[in-house]
């Protein structure tokens, strides 16, 4: 459940929630860590769940000696008030056996903080894209019925892909098509849900395999922000992300220095 | 997945429900009471050796002692000058820790265990046994639902193998062992080392009670001690002196005899050479 870090409890009255789905290469994940880093989103409350492995570490995106001793912990919540954006960064695992109770409390404290409209970030196997998926780029949007009454025509003007149905038969032309996402971790069921649930809700996701995964990172958060425009894009070149501090390391420790 | 020097580890995928057919949308009435009875096998419980009134236990310290050195530590520096009863234990049953799922029976002397000891205003919780991952947010509601929170200062003293330790500077054998500490946002006290550098991270039951006391504003701190020793040794177990100092009247220079008891360095039946 959320839990305030502060004295109040913070309103998302019409706020945006962007929000990572563990999947293939942590994609999600290392995006919404480039977007609270660069918009230097204060923490506003903790999601402290039983459905999450335990992590604590200190501040994942300190930016002098100051705030470097600040505890992070598996899950919080990051707000930007003048954008109306909130952010949940999730940064462990779920416990397998309690997936569906994770998503039922995704669900309800979307319904509850009165969001305007959720998106989730996510990743697929690369290596599973069929013929179809094969062609152009590899980001794909899903919108829910609801969001896509609303947002459906601007979509369509960025001139983006939605996520391909596969049918369930391969090579069986009248066979049942259906949503398949693998590796994407909750996103299918959490995106189903919320079609079901009426939820203003969009998944975007790449393709990608396991890796350095930072670039991916890097082409769904642009991607994400052609459509909110949370960051200026200069007329030359891309948006200037900041890459957090705990990004550093990413392949181990130094090398001994008695090796050369 | 492939690295920086481009070998090709294999990986598991932390997307969990791969299997999309694992869905539990098509469960029974039976898979459901399998489920609930699984449930109720790993649920976590405090025992208490004496009659409780039930209520809280008021005191003014928690120290939790997580992995071989840290509870070689409390054995061999704090319990073993006596005067410390154990008045309570954590029975949970898993894979790995399946002797402490006795919901009526203490553990045995040198069992893997939970087992809670006190000392007037200071509890002390040397936890010797695996904890699942599914199961440390339940252990802490549970160890922390019988203590009072009022006053309460929380010592999580934890292990860690340096190899996990990431740092730009290559580490080398004459800096270990060594401690780094993480503490809640309501800690305001002094600490005995430099803060745990990212992206360096704590897991498992230290991370758990961390959580817990940052969500509940308790204040704590964690001490990990990395060290490059496979067994517990003097050496690392020394190493929470310095933390614990100010708490404890620690029994400075324990005999040999006490400390070879908790480090049982090379087992003789386990060198090939003899």
């Amino acid at each position: 459940m959320f839990i305030s870090a502060g004295d109040d409890v913070p309103s998302f009255k019409g706020f945006t929630l962007i929000m990572p789905a563990v999947s293939v290469g942590n994609v999600g994940q290392l995006a919404v860590d480039l977007l609270i880093s660069t918009l230097n989103m204060p923490r506003v409350g903790y999601f402290h769940t039983d459905c999450l492995i335990p992590m604590v570490g200190n501040n994942p995106y300190a930016t002098s000696t100051e705030d470097a001793a600040q505890l992070s912990t598996s899950a919080e919540v990051y707000s930007h008030n003048d954008l109306k954006l909130a952010v949940l960064q999730i940064r462990t695992p779920i416990i397998q056996t309690k997936v569906r109770s994770f998503r039922k409390l995704i669900v309800s404290w979307i319904k509850s903080s009165g969001f305007l409209r959720s998106v989730l970030l996510s990743s697929s196997h690369a290596y599973q894209r069929d013929d179809q998926q094969l062609h152009g780029t590899p980001l794909r949007y899903l919108l829910s019925p609801s969001l896509q009454k609303e947002e459906g025509q601007r979509v369509e003007e960025l001139g983006w892909r939605e996520m391909e149905r596969i049918s369930m038969f391969p090579g069986i032309s009248d066979s049942e098509q259906r949503l398949y996402i693998p590796g994407g971790g909750v996103t299918k069921a959490l995106y189903t849900d919320c079609c079901t649930e009426d939820i203003p809700m969009a998944v975007l996701l790449i393709f990608c395999s396991e890796g350095d995964n930072i670039p991916d990172a890097f082409a769904l958060i642009n991607h994400l922000n052609d459509w909110f425009h949370l960051l200026e894009k200069p007329t030359q070149g891309s948006v200037q992300w900041r890459v957090p501090p705990s990004w550093r390391l990413l392949f181990g420790s130094g090398i001994p220095p008695l090796l050369f | 997945m492939a690295t920086f020097f481009g070998e090709v580890l294999s990986v598991y995928s932390r997307a969990v429900e791969e299997d999309e057919e694992d869905d539990m949308t098509n469960e029974n009435e039976e898979d459901e009471q399998i489920r609930r009875e699984i449930e109720e096998k790993r649920s976590v419980d405090v025992r208490w050796l004496s009659q409780t009134d039930g209520g809280s236990l008021p005191c003014s310290d928690l120290i939790i002692a997580v992995g071989p050195n840290a509870t070689g530590f409390v054995s061999a520096y704090v319990l073993s000058s006596g005067g410390w009863p154990a008045v309570g234990w954590v029975s949970l049953w898993n894979e790995r820790s399946r002797g402490s799922g006795r919901t009526d029976t203490a553990p045995a002397p040198g069992e893997p265990s939970c087992v809670l000891y006190r000392q007037k205003q200071v509890l002390i919780c040397q936890c010797s046994c695996y904890v699942a991952e599914d199961q440390l947010f339940q252990w802490t509601e549970k160890v922390f639902g019988c203590v009072q929170a009022r006053g309460l200062s929380v010592t999580v003293l934890s292990d860690c193998s340096a190899a996990e330790y990431k740092t730009s500077d290559y580490l080398s054998g004459s800096s270990t062992p060594f401690l780094r500490c993480l503490k809640t946002s309501v800690h305001t006290g002094p600490v005995a080392c430099p803060p745990l550098e990212p992206p360096n991270i704590s897991c498992g039951l230290a991370a758990a009670v961390l959580s817990h006391c940052q969500v509940q504003r308790i204040p704590a701190v964690l001490y990990q001690c990395f060290s490059d020793v496979l067994q517990p040794d003097s050496l690392t177990m020394q190493a929470y002196g310095a933390a614990v100092s100010e708490i404890l009247k620690l029994n400075q220079s324990p005999g040999a005899e006490v400390l070879q008891k908790f480090t049982r360095v090379s087992e003789v039946q386990s060198n090939l050479y003899t």
